[in-house]
């Protein structure tokens, strides 16, 4: 590929040049924008003499037209139909450590319902003192409790295990998401049931066409689970389960049921469809691990990454983010040479547990080749390990709990790849 | 007969977390209506493995081929082979070792009561709990007749869909030994660690990435 310059700006045609070999989403991007003289200093700017939109123009705003680029994405070959799919998060393109609501991913089995509020209930029966229906209304009169967690689906890098798939951070990373939810412990919920003693089990169901169902053990539910309505401040998106969800701290996304209508308690797990024939963890011996609930620390640097190409020599800052399903993230360390050396990246707060935590670590480019990788460590002192120290463990046959240590390529045109280094 | 009291434990010992057992402080609320025994009736639809909550119905495999190349041989094939990219539902027996595992209902599904939670309530796709229960029964045993588990005159119901042996029954293990790489006690090396840094893969070069825009 030519990399030419223009003006000190890697020319659009010059990134593109292979089209369909280059394999980067959002690969136009990959420009520094052009600037319209008529609207830089001295000049007065196009958009400074006018009125612009009133307060009517947008009820409910949307970003500036200049972002339409931020989107999810999907990959159409994953899957045999849209409905029961996955999109990805652009955590390239994001900051701090807030998901967007509209950004969230999406992971559905039988498409997106749309739940009628006012004839949402919600029925806890089984292993309880009295069998109870609740009304929308009435879960908000509980006790509310608001909490950031986030949320990632146990296959997030799973195309990645055997080897570097995917082009992008947000391909191989963006089944992650981190909200405020607004909410209903499940400890205060079960309070109005009453639980027999031997209530050892919840079942948690959607109400959706694949009904979805999870068993989830009672020491859970009791600690931090919650039934959550609300989203960043909002009525949950009908994609993240409007009106009522399920929220398992820390735990696989799976279990987190959308459209939740009914927990069941029981004496012994369920084993639902998705906890079995999914969500198992293959070995190479045929035997397949079961209820590997938590997600284990990982981090991922957003900045350079296969979208964020580096497109100018000097001074840049490198960014990322960090989580663990264990409590709070205590280190984040960056290498630029593939893993040789490192350097401890600075976090930004709030670092909180079960929690998405940004990192960032300034950096100086001068069109030498990187191999940028990060390595989160959680409060319980677990490293994220390399994908050569996963698979002595667990073989190749997994599919699920990729949280390895990725690497990232910058060519000397800047230009990046993701790699696998062995 | 199905032993899966040891789970409780398993998940017990698994997790170190502090819960509040006694509540006795906190209030009830008196939030919430009594459900009523049709109300629960109908939304109650699991199935168990020790096959609690398995409706009352029967279905052998002989009328189940007639059900199955109706209202799932479109996307699963005549053959349970799996229509495009639409899940394979028989054979890969003796895969699961190998290089290329195929799991189905017959090589990898550990209990027949899942086959029935699972076809009840979201199947046909798009068509959730348009199956009758004997239908789901007939769905069941032609499922498990593909997969040389019984014959095609063996009747599953709710008396015994608790208690058929699948073929990978003893094929999991509990409980999550997670963390289990070897980890360095937050201590990882910082500096000339020595870590294979040759490029053995590209992601541009396997082709699969969509395109932008």
């Amino acid at each position: 590929m030519n990399d030419t310059k223009t003006n000190g700006v890697i020319s659009r045609r010059a990134l593109l040049g292979g089209t369909a070999a280059l394999g980067v989403a959002g690969a136009s991007k990959m420009t520094l924008a052009e600037s319209n003289p008529d609207n830089l200093p001295p000049n007065v700017s196009e958009w400074t003499p006018y009125l612009g939109a009133g307060v009517d123009a947008n009820p409910y705003g949307m970003p500036s037209e200049y972002e339409n680029h931020v989107v999810r994405r999907n990959v159409e070959w994953l899957t045999a139909s849209t409905e029961s799919s996955v999109n990805f998060t652009p955590l390239q393109d994001l900051e701090g450590f807030v998901t967007p609501n509209g950004l969230c991913f999406e992971r559905h089995h039988g498409g997106v319902p749309e739940v009628i509020p006012s004839d949402y209930r919600l029925m806890i029966n089984g292993l309880v003192d009295r069998e109870l229906i609740f009304t929308l209304e009435d879960l908000k009169r509980f006790p509310q409790t608001n909490k950031f967690y986030f949320l990632e689906c146990a296959a997030n890098g799973g195309m990645e295990w055997r080897g570097a798939q995917l082009n992008g951070c947000q391909f191989t990373f963006g089944m992650v998401h981190n909200v405020q939810y607004t909410g209903v412990k499940l400890s205060d919920l079960v309070r109005e049931t009453g639980l027999k003693p031997n209530a050892k089990w919840m079942l948690a169901e959607g109400g959706d066409s694949a009904g979805m169902n999870r068993s989830v053990p009672i020491e859970k539910v009791l600690d931090d689970c919650m039934i959550a309505w609300a989203m960043n401040g909002e009525a949950l998106r009908p994609e993240q389960g409007y009106p009522a969800r399920l929220v398992v701290p820390g735990w696989e996304g799976n279990m987190w049921v959308k459209w939740i209508r009914r927990l069941e308690f029981g004496d012994m797990p369920y084993m639902a469809r998705e906890e079995t024939s999914k969500y198992t963890d293959l070995m190479s011996d045929g035997k397949a691990r079961m209820f590997t609930w938590v997600m284990d620390a990982k981090s991922v640097v957003t900045s350079p990454s296969p979208e964020k190409p580096i497109l100018q020599k000097g001074v840049h800052q490198l960014r990322g983010l960090a989580w663990s399903g264990r409590g709070k993230i205590t280190r984040v360390d960056v290498s630029i040479d593939g893993g040789k050396n490192w350097k401890t990246a600075e976090l930004h707060g709030p670092i909180m547990e079960k929690c998405l935590t940004r990192f960032t670590m300034p950096f100086e480019w001068n069109g030498e080749e990187l191999l940028v990788q990060s390595r989160a460590i959680d409060e319980t002192g677990y490293v994220q390990p390399t994908i050569q120290e996963l698979q002595n463990v667990r073989g190749l046959s997994s599919v699920y709990h990729n949280n390895s240590i990725a690497t990232w390529l910058v060519n000397k045109s800047g230009k990046v790849d993701n790699v696998r280094l062995g | 007969m199905l032993d899966l009291v040891k789970y409780v434990s398993y998940a017990t010992i698994g997790m170190a977390l502090s819960v509040s057992v006694s509540q006795a402080s906190e209030r009830v609320f008196n939030l919430g209506a009594l459900a009523t025994p049709e109300e629960v009736a109908g939304w109650d639809i699991d199935v168990r493995p020790d096959g609690l909550g398995a409706p009352v119905g029967s279905g052998n495999a002989y009328d189940g081929e007639e059900v199955y190349l109706d209202r799932c041989a479109a996307c699963h094939g005549d053959f349970g082979e799996g229509v495009d990219a639409w899940p394979v539902l028989a054979g890969g027996a003796g895969t699961l070792d190998s290089h290329d595992p195929v799991k189905t209902t017959g090589s990898y599904w550990p209990y027949a009561s899942t086959m029935y939670d699972y076809i009840y309530r979201a199947m046909p796709f798009g068509e959730a709990q348009s199956l009758s229960h004997d239908e789901t029964y007939q769905v069941v045993a032609y499922l498990l007749y593909m997969n040389d588990i019984i014959d095609d005159e063996y009747e599953v119901s709710h008396e015994n869909i608790g208690s058929i042996e699948m073929p990978n029954q003893n094929g999991f293990v509990l409980p999550d030994p997670r963390p289990d790489v070897q980890i360095t006690d937050a201590n990882p090396c910082m500096s000339n660690c020595m870590v294979p840094t040759q490029i053995i893969g590209k992601a541009r070069d396997i082709g699969v990435t969509p395109e932008g825009e």
